[in-house]
């Protein structure tokens, strides 16, 4: 199976240097023809798994439960300024 | 002394006979002496280790210990603590300090114990060697030229080798009980649900639990009733889950009438001739404890390392978003625009197998392959789960080979993805059905541990601790350390 690396690179925001696309489109190729034998299986009529013991996704009281820890949240980031995350400019 | 098991040190400390202090010194010396050569931890205070101990000692001097009072117990770098960094072994988490503690820690802390530090690790639990840490692979005790295992293999390789008495791993494909089987240790993975995975660096959210990494199956016991328990903010532990009581579990010494089934897709051509000699052993050995050892089948097996390299990738993908270089993490150098930050940050931070999964995850969910790959996985998944529900109609218990093979040597298996993948090939089934399984030692091929593995019921950890407990005491397995560093061999 033909992959389009870069098109998947880009999908998930990662930039790849060729020596490593030209590496990673076989090893996917591998990858998804081992895969492929998924395809064999007769699976008519299977629920997909959702969770593995069927628990349903459970609600909490709303209230309050978190204090504002803003500043310590915010001490791994790699730029603030006034309580906001800096980032390169987003609009022209 | 440094060999004894945990429960062995609770004993000590209760009678007066050593102090917390005294015993974290002891372990401390020790990685100070081997860590060099085994790289096991990646990152330890003595400072702050030493003042844990002292608290514990003086705790005890006023009041009742608590479960895990004085015990050392080290954690895999994946799990949050606001003490010392904590990096996934990842250089897009280089020098990260979670602002809070895991669950898992903080009822660690909770219970008394002293925490030794982070341990190595595949990056982002992406691997079965350790050798994708981005700070340097990790040693097995057993064989220096050999990896420990992996994801967990840093904790695996600090237990064998006694530089602390017991750790945390987590466990997706098998992360906590294939590399307790190649280093000789006894690893737990609770059922999915059992143990809170807040704070817990996510990698599949499906399939991640953790658990114990120890030299005996009481001690992994001890860790499990510490660490276990509904917690209302992870919506995936599960709030009704059947109580069972981990201690009783193990005083276990024959197996009377248990039922333990031997499903045929486990010992199969192609795996080491010494590790299915050490586990038929082991069964031999159960039939005389007063086992009975039923042939099963579980025929939708051959499709679970398939399964699992859609459905934990694509998990991947999807979890590993969150690393864009914004609010925590490696960002790159004057970044351009926001793309250009996005994907240089991520280029520079993610190594080679963490990116060969985010890019297989995202190609099977992408538009027109999700039906084709992630949806069919889940699907073929659910049959893999019906054979251990049927299964289990028929036995209590199923015993099979922890990996198909012994240790491997540090480099053997980079170079081909797959390879590497197929070493999973008997733990990744447990995960994708949410089941507890357990590894421990039953022997050896080419002078390497070999792991035998305990798959129970889901919430049925107390009879797969049972049957490990009455094993483990009709052998000699777990009492073997390797001489090298200072054990008995």
């Amino acid at each position: 199976m033909e992959i389009d690396v870069r098109k998947v690179a880009m999908l998930s925001r990662i930039r790849l240097t060729d020596e490593e696309a030209a590496e990673l489109g076989p090893q996917l190729s591998s990858i998804l023809g081992y895969v492929e034998q998924l395809s064999k299986v007769d699976t008519d009529g299977v629920a997909p798994t959702a969770h593995p013991h069927d628990a349903a996704m459970p609600l909490r009281a709303n209230i309050v439960t978190n204090s504002n820890r803003r500043d310590e949240l915010q001490a791994p980031a790699p730029k603030t300024e006034s309580g906001l995350y800096v980032v390169p400019k987003v609009i022209e | 002394m440094p060999y004894s098991s945990l429960s062995d040190i609770q004993n000590r400390l209760n009678s007066g006979e050593t102090t917390a202090v005294k015993v974290a010194q002891l372990y401390l010396d020790r990685i100070a002496a081997f860590n060099d050569t085994l790289n096991a931890f990646v990152h330890i205070d003595p400072a702050h280790v030493l003042a844990q101990a002292e608290a514990s000692d003086r705790y005890r001097a006023e009041h009742d210990a608590r479960p895990l009072e004085g015990l050392p117990i080290a954690v895999k770098d994946i799990f949050c603590t606001q003490d010392g960094p904590t990096q996934c072994c990842s250089n897009i988490l280089k020098d990260f300090h979670a602002p809070y503690d895991a669950e898992v820690i903080t009822k660690l802390k909770e219970a008394g114990a002293v925490l030794v530090g982070k341990t190595n690790m595949d990056e982002f639990a992406m691997g079965s060697s350790t050798e994708t840490s981005a700070f340097g692979v990790c040693r097995n005790p057993w064989d220096t030229d050999c990896i420990p295992g992996g994801s967990s293999g840093g904790s695996a390789s600090a237990v064998a080798a006694a530089l602390t008495p017991a750790a945390l791993g987590t466990d997706t494909g098998g992360s906590i009980r294939q590399p307790a089987a190649l280093t000789g240790i006894t690893g737990l993975k609770p059922t999915y649900g059992r143990v809170s995975r807040r704070g817990i660096i996510a990698f599949a959210s499906s399939l991640d639990q953790a658990g114990p990494m120890t030299r005996t199956v009481k001690d992994s016991a001890m860790i499990t009733a510490a660490i276990s328990g509904h917690d209302p903010r992870d919506a995936t532990s599960v709030a009704d889950a059947p109580a069972i009581d981990w201690l009783a579990a193990c005083e276990s010494r024959d197996m009377k009438g248990l039922k333990i089934g031997k499903p045929k897709e486990y010992f199969v051509d192609g795996m080491d001739a010494e590790v299915r000699a050490s586990v038929e052993a082991a069964l031999k050995k159960c039939e005389e404890l007063g086992a009975e050892i039923i042939d099963i089948s579980l025929p939708n097996t051959e499709h679970a390392v398939a399964a699992y390299y859609v459905i934990a990738p694509s998990e991947a993908s999807a979890n590993l978003s969150r690393y864009d270089g914004v609010r925590f993490g490696h960002r790159c150098e004057n970044p351009e625009d926001l793309l250009d930050m996005y994907t240089r940050s991520r280029d520079e931070g993610f190594g080679s197998e963490v990116k060969r999964r985010i890019l297989t995850g995202a190609f099977a969910l992408s538009s027109g392959y999700y039906d084709a790959y992630y949806l069919k996985a889940q699907q073929v998944r659910t049959l893999i789960q019906q054979d251990f529900i049927q299964a289990f109609e028929q036995v209590d218990v199923i015993a099979t080979p922890t990996s198909p093979i012994p240790a491997f040597r540090l480099g053997e298996k980079t170079d081909d993805p797959l390879t590497m993948y197929l070493s999973d090939i008997f733990t990744i089934a447990v995960n994708l059905a949410g089941l507890p399984g357990l590894s421990q030692p039953c022997g050896f091929a080419n002078n390497l541990p070999v792991g035998l593995q305990w798959i129970g019921a889901a919430w049925r950890e107390d009879t797969v601790l049972s049957a490990a407990a009455a094993y483990e005491g009709a052998t000699h397995w777990t009492t073997r350390s390797p001489a090298a560093f200072g054990g008995e061999s």
